[in-house]
């Protein structure tokens, strides 16, 4: 199979799953509604508190939180929701390799968060008076693809390793809140104890958000654009090798479509 | 003890009120979450709201609004609708799901016995996921509280759970019609995060908020809490604490209401399992 017919694969795959995604009334939730009553919870207590320069920096940490909360609940059960429907066996019998199969679902769950981003700018422009002026538009255009390009490649590695928990639901609801926290959607990292900054600098949502932020409100988004892109081939690699070895595995002792 | 017409022993009606009350409310409990086990119930249960009020509390002391104090109290009531909201809802909508409610709907047991006895778990493991956030709030944020505050404290945060009980049953009826109930619970609880004054104060909410707000459960509950957090007595909450129970009992009237006459609806139209 050339890289061609992967790339053809990815792209049917991620149309069928965002076509999916978008008839979901869990998606709708995750990736409109909770971004927007998250941020508009934000809003409030930035204004109240007297930080109302933050508006749009607040925006934009809501809506990747949307993106990380559709990446976490679409990728992580992504495996375990396959066994369910009783696709999984096909999928793995298809000729196509799982990796090519697994990343277009997984992209798939990230850029339905792209819709949080547009939800929480146009609802924080109309009500709260966010400045929707961007300082560097193109590098804006380029960051949030890039972002999401990251978020879906590490979703993959989500995918694949949360098989290993019979519980990926938990895990989901265990990892949404850490991980916004960690990565400094909406609290900047340095409020949080030292040892923190180091698990975020491994997240993708992290780099993501500076290079959203920078390319907004100024600064060189460039090298964190750069940091996005290299942690996403890291995340495809490992991805890769771990689909390799739940597929040699589940073959082996013949657990595929054991829940 | 006298005899049914098939000739079974049957108990006289207070003691087959107080059987199906407990007994039955746990046995149900025991069935509709049998999938519940610690590789389930610790992460979201107990991590869930760990980092809820962690996050929160940042976000606090980002924004400069209050101290840790108000988020903590506000978040570790809060969280008890992790089991209020969602736990209630499926003790009733997911009868429907399993394919049980129709053998429910058969027996002649005492429908107020069935309905109220299945929310004493649920309100058990909402206290229990209450108590564990103030824990949080005291171990890894700057949250104290004197020993003398905890009986007040407990019968507050006692009550606000029951009352935001009444609101997951109101949401459990309906989904015994409704096709995706769990959409509902899901939204109530973000919702409830925002009008509740769980982490924006009232006052600093628009009118027709805090009067959406007033009319939820937790919202008088959180403020009694903060009151006797910072010292206050039971009585001088004790108008909050009486409009939180009012407003709990006004959501399980609401809802036993609806539970009833969907009951008796489904079974004219033969519609009770239908999806």
């Amino acid at each position: 199979m050339t890289v061609a017919h992967g790339l053809r694969v990815v792209r049917t795959g991620w149309l069928v799953s965002m076509k999916e995604l978008t008839h979901s009334s869990f998606f709708v939730l995750v990736s409109i509604l909770q971004p927007v009553i998250f941020a508009t919870i934000a809003f409030f207590m930035v204004e109240a508190g007297g930080r109302s320069g933050t508006l749009l920096y607040t925006a934009l940490g809501a809506g990747l939180m949307g993106i990380w909360s559709a990446t976490l609940f679409g990728s992580g059960g992504l495996i375990q929701w396959e066994r369910y429907q009783g696709t999984l066996e096909l999928l793995v019998a298809a000729p196509a390799g799982l990796v090519f199969v697994l990343l277009g679902s997984t992209l798939a769950t990230s850029s339905i968060g792209i819709y949080a981003i547009g939800a929480t700018l146009l609802w924080g422009s109309i009500f709260f008076g966010v400045p929707l002026d961007v300082a560097h538009p193109l590098l804006f255009v380029i960051a949030i693809p890039v972002t999401i390009l990251g978020l879906g490649l590490l979703g993959l590695v989500l995918a694949t390793t949360f098989v290993l928990y019979r519980h990926a639901n938990a895990l989901s609801n265990l990892l949404e809140y850490p991980v916004w926290l960690v990565t400094g959607l909406l609290v900047p990292v340095s409020l949080l104890p030292g040892w923190v900054a180091p698990i975020g600098w491994f997240l993708a949502p992290t780099w993501g958000i500076k290079a959203i932020r920078t390319a907004a409100l100024g600064g060189d988004p460039l090298p964190a654009i750069g940091a996005t892109l290299a942690l996403s081939a890291l995340y495809l690699g490992l991805g890769a090798i771990a689909i390799k070895q739940f597929e040699r595995l589940s073959r082996e002792r013949a657990t595929l479509a054991l829940t | 003890m006298s005899a049914s017409p098939v000739g079974l022993p049957q108990s006289s009606p207070p003691v087959a009120f107080l059987r199906t009350f407990f007994v039955g409310g746990v046995i149900a409990y025991r069935a509709l979450f049998n999938w519940i086990r610690p590789s389930i119930y610790i992460p979201t249960m107990l991590g869930g709201p760990l980092f809820q009020i962690l996050f929160f509390s940042y976000l606090g002391r980002f924004s400069g609004l209050r101290d840790d104090t108000f988020f903590v109290v506000g978040n570790a009531v809060q969280v008890c609708s992790m089991s209020s909201i969602y736990g209630a809802t499926m003790t009733l909508a997911n009868e429907r799901y399993f394919g049980t409610l129709a053998s429910l709907l058969a027996t002649p047991a005492n429908r107020a016995a069935l309905f109220l006895g299945r929310t004493f778990p649920v309100i058990a493991n909402g206290l229990f996921v209450s108590v564990f956030g103030f824990a949080v709030g005291a171990v890894f944020l700057d949250f104290d509280l004197a020993a003398s505050a905890l009986p007040s404290l407990a019968i507050v945060v006692l009550i606000t759970v029951v009352s935001c009980t009444g609101f997951g049953m109101l949401l459990g009826a309906i989904g015994l019609r409704m096709r995706d109930v769990f959409f509902v619970s899901n939204l109530a609880y973000f919702v409830m995060l925002l009008f509740c004054g769980v982490n924006v104060p009232l006052e600093e909410l628009p009118g027709w908020m805090q009067a959406i707000g007033r009319s939820l459960p937790l919202t008088h509950g959180i403020a009694a809490a903060r009151e006797i957090a910072s010292g206050g007595s039971l009585a001088g909450v004790s108008g909050l604490v009486r409009a939180e129970a009012l407003v709990g009992a006004i959501y399980a009237a609401g809802a036993y209401g609806l539970f009833r006459f969907f009951e008796t609806s489904s079974r004219r139209s033969a519609s009770l399992e239908n999806f």
